[in-house]
């Protein structure tokens, strides 16, 4: 079941539209906020909230990039993959991340702290090569800067 | 020079609060436009501005307001959206309008929603864009409590609710039909047109479309008036830009510089020059999504017009400078990768050919290429036009393509030839 | 009309098409995967490229969309320039990347639309060589097969499912190539049309379940135009059978009944052609099927004789259920004196006024067609979605209709699918909901209102009285119910073409003369206005016009002693009548005969049991809910000893000695009679097309010219090749000849032609697509009813029965999957149908959701679960309608709960 706080700030959104159903995204967001992924069982907690099927919640929760549908770890890091930071040495920091946390794309470390995904530009192209960790923008890194931002997180 | 989008954006990026902003002369260009202008002068001010939309397209602001259906009788509520969904690779002049003045932009969306007479307004942004949501969101609320939101705003009789919406990632959002079918809680996926979104947008109702840094330049054009805007231009063009580069430049950035500066006034001057032993190969104008351009290129204005007469486009006018040792087909293979990855899946050409193509390129530049490969990438170039897939976006992954093979044919029969990147290494 | 060039070569076109329906029309072969004739427009699969150009100098042109461009006045078109024949194979390369080269184990094999197409646009060779994708498939319930590899993103599916019928339980997932068109878990697809998928996917990602339990190729079916007998409305059928099995049903086109698509039930429904539970033999019996024993033919015939001996003392009963030239045979072998219709009591009542408003006028009875197109509809105490499924599937393109006319304002035409319904999104159409419970078409109507019965007819009276007080006084309503009945007035006074909806649902005859009231009135002020009738069976209403006399004169008749024998026509009276009247009919008849080809519980109390044919082995006509006399036609031929009904009772009546039968050869001699006897079905005599087929013998195969013959299956038997069984009820022949020329509409058993082997092939048998059949639609209306001023309203009844204390008015809860007898012999439908329950609204309830409930109803005691159902009126109980394990319901009645429940030992 969906908690208070959960209905309640799903009750706001829902309120900054015509149908209850427009919402649907910003309502996985906030549960997604949470709990970090939505199961099967809350997306349809969610889609009876909003008055809709859970089929076409599914529908749309599953085009965006941002909504997970799987488990992740405590944290979800987000690589910047696209052009600007693949040219300042994406490909040597992502490998020194996937060494640094031994998993790779899609994967959650073992104890269950990072998820690492890879993730389309974040805006940030003149401070390239970025990523972001829950929240938290980091850019211009290296493998010296990776380190102390990982070590940072429980 | 004047730059009154970033005139008052701090070095460190913290934005100006209310009262900062009403100090520095903020929510004047509202008072007079609900003060003593009517909607339709409104719409006329800034249609002889010469303001075009700052999305890429390139479209008269004034003359897209125009199309709204105005008067008694037509649907309502109508709608006013901003598309703040800034996911072109390589762009992030957005980002630094919405962190550094927030108030800027609420302004502007007040004043074009008063222009189209919108009762309902969002702001469609990102999901990466944290940092500008909480401003936002607070700037939001200080102004619905000063009244500049809400009803009866300064008096006029005008109401505007301001919406903010985050959505999940997804850069077929910022086409606008896209976003449409977004904003109603839908697959994401481009409307065909007609009908228009100006008479027929969200929920059915007429609504009205804009970017941010286009809103942003509303204010100013109302306080100052047309002609100050249009001076502010080296070209027809009216105002100000935000250009930006990235890529291996001395200083990469983003600056508010006279709409039509040339592309080497911005590299050399602006973002420094190339870093040290490396010389510039091409560069893609407006982000990734517009055909590239040489080192040849340089001195051509960066405005809508001058950059199509050089068979590209200004598009988010944010440069991505390519540098001698970078691979173009790896960087193809990368920007491939991403329009196959965001193409919505509706039409047959964007979601299979992408796909397609991505794993040619990929096969490329790991040394599986073949040499009917280059041919396969030709032909693509030509099939994936305007009018032959649903939305712009295909077309646009096509643009870079089919410049690269116009300008770095070898680079690609290389790879082939040589069963690997010859740039691996460098 | 307009002009538009292709090739240079000008045609002059209906006005308002795009430009893939205008050269689908004229016969050009154009591809498309999107966009489908019912489903219109959306530019998502952008296979139907054709060259534009700008004018007669223009040279070189455009390429557009063809099912996206306006075939506006003067377009000049290219289907052969080189740039679009290029980029049409393009488009099928890149849809075929990673479809599986599984065609020859693809049950879509044979009628493969995608086939179709990339053989047209002359794609063979597949450039791409890196590995496709796949996907899981899921689990979609017992009707459809899914296997989403071959997947070419088309989109129709659930356009279709959402869209077009309502569903909510399919979906597009993920995005770019991943897209994934399924629901969020496996399970069963909830839409009660998911079948249509079947036809609606151009491949085989949605295939049909029933036919893969039991597989043979497309080709090597057996077909005949058939009628769908599940319900009331008369959907067009294309029966397949191979090896004396019926394998599967199809839609057949009718431009003004079903259109493209047909229910679940009606899909599903057909396995009781092949149960077990089929009477294959005639039987002799005394009194139980234990001891039943076998007979001959001639046996059987003199035995019936001497039941017969005395026609005095035989009455005969009916069949909703059998075919028109059936119940006539018995009505001739027994006399019209003594020729009882077969009906449950409120059904005879309801069915008798439905009847009588068709035939007085002046409201023309709606066709499926016409529904759809209504501008207001007040449905008036029917479950539509459960009763006549197809129906409300058309109801639900009211949307579309009222969109349409809201975004002509915006130049956006009618075949733009995704604009219209952009625009429409939020607007309900003005269809008015009136039920004695929940229903499945509330999601769509504008307003919803449950009431009991006898208050939905006091809503359609207080609606009379909102048209026009001095027609009918405003009854005593409360407030709500006033200012609903003058907002549901409001709306249909406003109407072009208000439709009436009421049926047999409630078993109140009162709501049918409520609608009608309404539709008379409406009519008579102007507008277009019609009424359509729901009725429970395939020839509910031809057997109601043949007259004959209600269940209980029969009871009595046996009772009274003035008749000792029976016979009864494809008919289980238990359904019919409350059990112990028919108990005690039973069991004081001499003789029963009961003619049938299901085992029931009549058929077991039967004396001799005589095997009939089912509507898949025999030809005869059904006349559906708006009177249209439709003919359905043996898809294969009886097998031993089973005969059509009429044929039975036909040499019964040799048997017997009369002399009216021995012309009765043919089906042809027997409608004869049938139309001079009973004037009203005067247009049964024309049903059949004339002239006949140029074919050998003029008739018509039945097997396609791409049969592959027949096999070596009764090699052990004999190795030469019996000679096909003749046909003379029909212009068809059980024959392999093959015929690929268009037969007449009615006589169209498979559609196909030359590089079209899907159904999409219907658009070269069509007139102008999406219109009616060439040669015009088969089937009569038998009433249009006269023009007329003379209206003489209907009174508003006294309600008929009011429950006491701890008492509620028992109300039937009708289910697509359940309710209806044959269809329950299809394993699947079986699966979708609910187990028995009790349900009441929740303030009500004395014990919680599934738990065991003691009732009383019609004097016997029943536990049953208790389903609690939000919406319930107060004071009404629901009892599922027709589901084995619940009695049956004999209207108006009362349910006593006497407490929390225990089964008894």
């Amino acid at each position: 079941m969906l908690s208070e706080q959960e209905k309640k700030e799903i009750e706001v959104v829902a309120g900054h539209y015509p149908i209850k159903r427009a919402a649907g995204i910003e309502a996985l967001k906030i549960v997604q906020k949470h709990r970090g992924w939505i199961s099967d069982e809350v997306l349809s907690h969610v889609a009876d909230a909003l008055e809709m099927s859970p089929t076409d919640l599914d529908a749309v929760a599953t085009f965006y990039n941002f909504i997970f549908r799987r488990p992740v770890g405590r944290h979800v890091i987000l690589v910047c993959n696209s052009v600007s930071c693949w040219i300042m040495g994406y490909d040597t920091i992502v490998s020194y991340l996937k060494d640094r946390l031994g998993i790779g794309f899609g994967e959650t470390t073992g104890d269950g702290r990072f998820t690492l995904l890879p993730n389309v530009c974040l805006g940030a192209c003149d401070r390239a090569p970025v990523m972001m960790i829950d929240d938290q923008l980091y850019v211009n890194l290296d493998a010296e800067k990776i380190d102390k931002i990982l070590g940072s997180y429980d | 020079m004047e730059k009154p989008l970033t005139q008052n954006i701090r070095p460190d990026g913290t934005p100006l609060n209310l009262a900062e902003y009403e100090k520095a002369g903020g929510y004047q260009g509202l008072r007079k436009a609900l003060t003593q202008l009517s909607p339709g002068e409104v719409t006329q001010l800034v249609l002889e501005s010469n303001l075009r939309g700052r999305g890429g397209a390139g479209f008269p602001t004034g003359r897209k307001w125009s199309f709204v259906p105005m008067g008694d009788d037509v649907p309502q509520p109508k709608y006013l959206v901003i598309n703040a969904d800034e996911m072109e690779p390589a762009t992030f002049k957005d980002r630094l309008l919405m962190e550094g003045d927030p108030h800027q932009l609420i302004e502007g969306i007040i004043i074009a929603a008063y222009a189209v007479q919108a009762g309902i307004a969002y702001i469609f942004l990102r999901r990466a864009y944290v940092t500008a949501r909480q401003r936002l969101k607070q700037a939001i609320e200080e102004a619905c409590a000063k009244g500049y939101l809400g009803r009866n705003i300064l008096g006029s009789g005008f109401n505007l609710e301001l919406y903010l919406h985050m959505s999940a990632g997804r850069y077929i959002c910022g086409e606008e039909t896209a976003l449409l079918n977004a904003l109603e809680g839908k697959r994401a996926i481009p409307r065909s047109k007609p009908p228009f979104p100006p008479v027929v947008g969200l929920w059915g109702k007429p609504t009205a479309f804009n970017n941010v840094e286009t809103i942003c330049n509303v204010p100013h054009i109302i306080r100052h008036g047309p002609v100050w805007f249009k001076d502010l231009s080296r070209v027809p063009d009216g105002g100000t830009k935000i250009y930006g580069a990235s890529g291996k430049v001395r200083r990469p950035g983003a600056w508010e510089l006279p709409m039509g500066v040339t592309i080497r006034e911005i590299l050399e001057e602006h973002a420094g020059g190339m870093q040290d032993g490396l010389t510039l190969r091409a560069l893609l104008p407006g982000g990734a999504s517009t055909d590239m351009l040489t080192a040849e290129n340089l001195d051509i204005p960066m405005d809508f017009n001058s950059m199509q007469e050089a068979g590209s486009r200004l598009g988010t006018g944010t440069i991505v400078v390519i540098d001698d040792r970078t691979c173009i087909v790896g960087l193809l293979a990368n920007l491939m990768q991403f329009f196959a990855q965001e193409s919505c899946g509706w039409c047959t050409p964007c979601r299979e050919g992408l796909a397609w193509l991505t794993k040619i390129l990929n096969a490329m530049e790991q040394g599986r290429g073949k040499p009917e490969d280059i041919d396969h990438l030709r032909l693509h170039t030509r099939l994936i036009t305007l009018g032959r897939t649903f939305c712009a976006l295909a077309p646009g992954a096509m643009e870079p393509l089919q410049s690269a093979l116009m300008y770095f044919e070898d680079d690609f029969k290389r790879h082939i030839h040589e069963k690997s990147c010859p740039w691996r290494d460098l | 009309m307009v002009t538009i060039y292709i090739e240079g070569k000008a045609y002059k076109i209906k006005q308002g098409q795009n430009l893939l329906q205008a050269c689908l029309g004229l016969g050009f072969d154009l591809p498309y995967f999107c966009w489908h004739p019912a489903l219109g427009s959306v530019g998502a699969c952008r296979q139907c490229a054709v060259k534009r150009f700008k004018d007669e100098n223009d040279t070189r042109g455009e390429i557009v969309m063809a099912c996206m461009t306006p075939a506006d006045d003067g377009t000049r078109i290219s289907i052969n320039d080189p740039e679009a024949v290029q980029f049409r194979a393009s488009v099928i390369e890149w849809l075929m990347i990673n479809h599986p080269h599984d065609c020859p184990v693809c049950d879509e094999g044979g009628e493969c639309h995608l086939q179709d197409m990339t053989v047209m646009t002359g794609h063979n060779y597949r450039h791409s060589r890196f590995p496709k994708r796949t996907h899981r498939n899921q689990d979609l319930g017992p009707f459809i097969n899914h296997e989403m590899n071959r997947c070419i993103q088309c989109y129709r599916c659930v356009r279709f499912y959402r869209d077009y019928a309502g569903g909510s339980d399919l979906n597009a997932l993920a995005s770019h190539d991943h897209v994934y068109f399924g629901r969020f878990q496996s399970g069963p697809l909830e839409s009660e049309f998911s079948g249509n998928l079947v036809e609606i996917c151009p491949t085989g990602v949605f295939t049909d379940k029933s036919l893969k339990s039991h597989f043979t190729r497309k080709w090597d079916l057996q077909t005949a135009p058939s009628v769908c007998v599940h319900c009331g409305l008369g959907c067009n059928t294309i029966p397949g059978e191979r090896y004396d099995e019926l394998r599967r049903i199809r839609n057949r086109y009718h431009h003004q009944v079903n259109g493209y698509f047909l229910c679940d039930r009606g899909r599903y429904g057909y396995e009781f052609v092949n149960s077990t539970q089929r009477i294959r033999h005639p039987l002799r019996q005394a009194g139980s099927r234990e001891e039943a024993k076998l007979m001959m033919e001639t046996e059987a015939l003199e035995l019936a004789a001497a039941m017969l001996a005395d026609p005095g003392k035989v009455i005969g009963i009916g069949s909703p259920r059998a075919f028109l030239e059936s119940n006539f045979a018995l009505r001739a072998l027994v006399g019209p004196e003594r020729f009882h219709a077969g009906l449950s009591d409120s059904d005879f009542k309801c069915l008798g006024t439905g009847c009588n408003i068709l035939q007085r006028g002046p409201v023309p009875a709606a066709t499926l067609q016409g529904v759809a197109l209504a501008d207001a509809a007040f449905v008036l105490g029917e479950d539509v979605t459960q009763t006549a499924p197809l129906m409300a599937l058309n109801l639900r393109q009211m949307r579309y209709g009222k969109s349409v006319r809201i975004v002509s304002d915006f130049q956006v035409p009618e075949w733009h699918d995704a604009g219209v319904r952009e625009i429409g999104q939020l607007q309900s159409p003005a269809l008015f909901n009136a039920t004695p419970y929940p229903t499945r078409l509330d999601d769509e109507a504008m307003r919803t209102v449950y009431a009991a019965p006898h208050d939905l007819v006091r809503l359609g009276f207080a609606v009379l009285a909102a048209l026009d007080a001095s027609v009918f006084p405003m009854p005593d309503v409360n407030d709500a119910m006033q200012a609903l009945a003058n907002e549901i007035a409001q709306a249909l006074l406003k109407a072009e073409r208000p439709l009436l909806v009421a049926g047999t649902g409630c078993g109140n005859p009162a709501l049918i003369e409520a609608a009608a009231n309404m539709a008379w009135y409406l009519g008579r002020k102007g507008s277009a206005a019609a009424f359509a009738l729901c009725v429970p069976e395939c020839n509910s209403l031809g057997l109601r016009l043949m007259g004959g006399l209600d269940l209980n004169s029969a009871f009595q008749a046996i009772d009274e002693g003035r008749a000792d024998t029976v016979v009864i026509l494809e008919n289980d009276l238990y359904r019919r009548a409350d059990a112990q009247a028919v108990d005690a009919m039973l069991q004081k008849a001499r003789n029963i005969i009961v003619i049938d080809h299901q085992q029931t519980a009549t058929s077991e109390k039967a004396h001799l049991v005589l095997p009939a044919a089912t509507f898949a082995e025999a030809t005869g006509t059904l006349i559906n809910n708006e009177g249209r006399a439709q003919r359905g036609y043996a898809v294969m031929p009886p097998k031993g000893a089973v005969r059509a009904g009429w044929r039975w009772l036909q040499m019964l009546m040799k048997a017997a000695g009369h002399a009216g039968a021995s012309s009765w050869l043919r089906l042809e001699n027997l409608t004869a009679d049938l139309v001079k006897d009973m004037p009203v079905f005067q247009p049964v005599a024309g049903l059949d097309p004339k002239p006949a087929m140029p074919t050998p013998g003029g008739k018509l195969p039945r097997q396609s010219h791409r049969y592959t013959g027949r096999t070596a299956m009764h090699a052990d038997i004999d190795v030469s090749e019996p000679k096909p069984p003749a046909d003379e009820d029909a212009p068809l022949a059980f024959s392999m000849e093959g015929y690929d020329g268009r037969p007449p509409a009615g006589l169209i058993s498979r559609v196909w032609a030359p590089g079209w082997n899907s159904e999409q092939s219907l658009n070269k048998f069509q007139s102008e697509i999406g219109g009616p059949l060439r040669g015009g639609d088969p089937g009569r209306r038998l009433i249009e009813p006269p023009a007329s001023d003379d209206i003489r309203y209907f009174a508003m009844p006294e309600q008929e029965i009011l429950p006491g204390a701890d008492e509620y008015l028992l109300v039937p809860i009708h289910h697509i999957f359940g309710s209806e007898e044959l269809s329950m012999a299809s394993p699947g439908v079986a699966r979708q149908a609910p187990q028995p329950y009790l349900a009441l609204r929740p303030e009500d309830a004395p014990v919680g959701d599934g738990e065991q409930v003691r009732l009383l109803v019609s004097g016997k005691s029943l536990v049953l679960p208790l389903k609690l159902l939000p919406g319930m009126p107060e004071r009404t109980a629901g009892l599922p309608d027709g589901l084995p394990g619940v009695p049956k319901m004999v209207l108006p009645a009362v349910v006593k709960i006497l407490g929390k429940g225990s089964i008894e030992k």
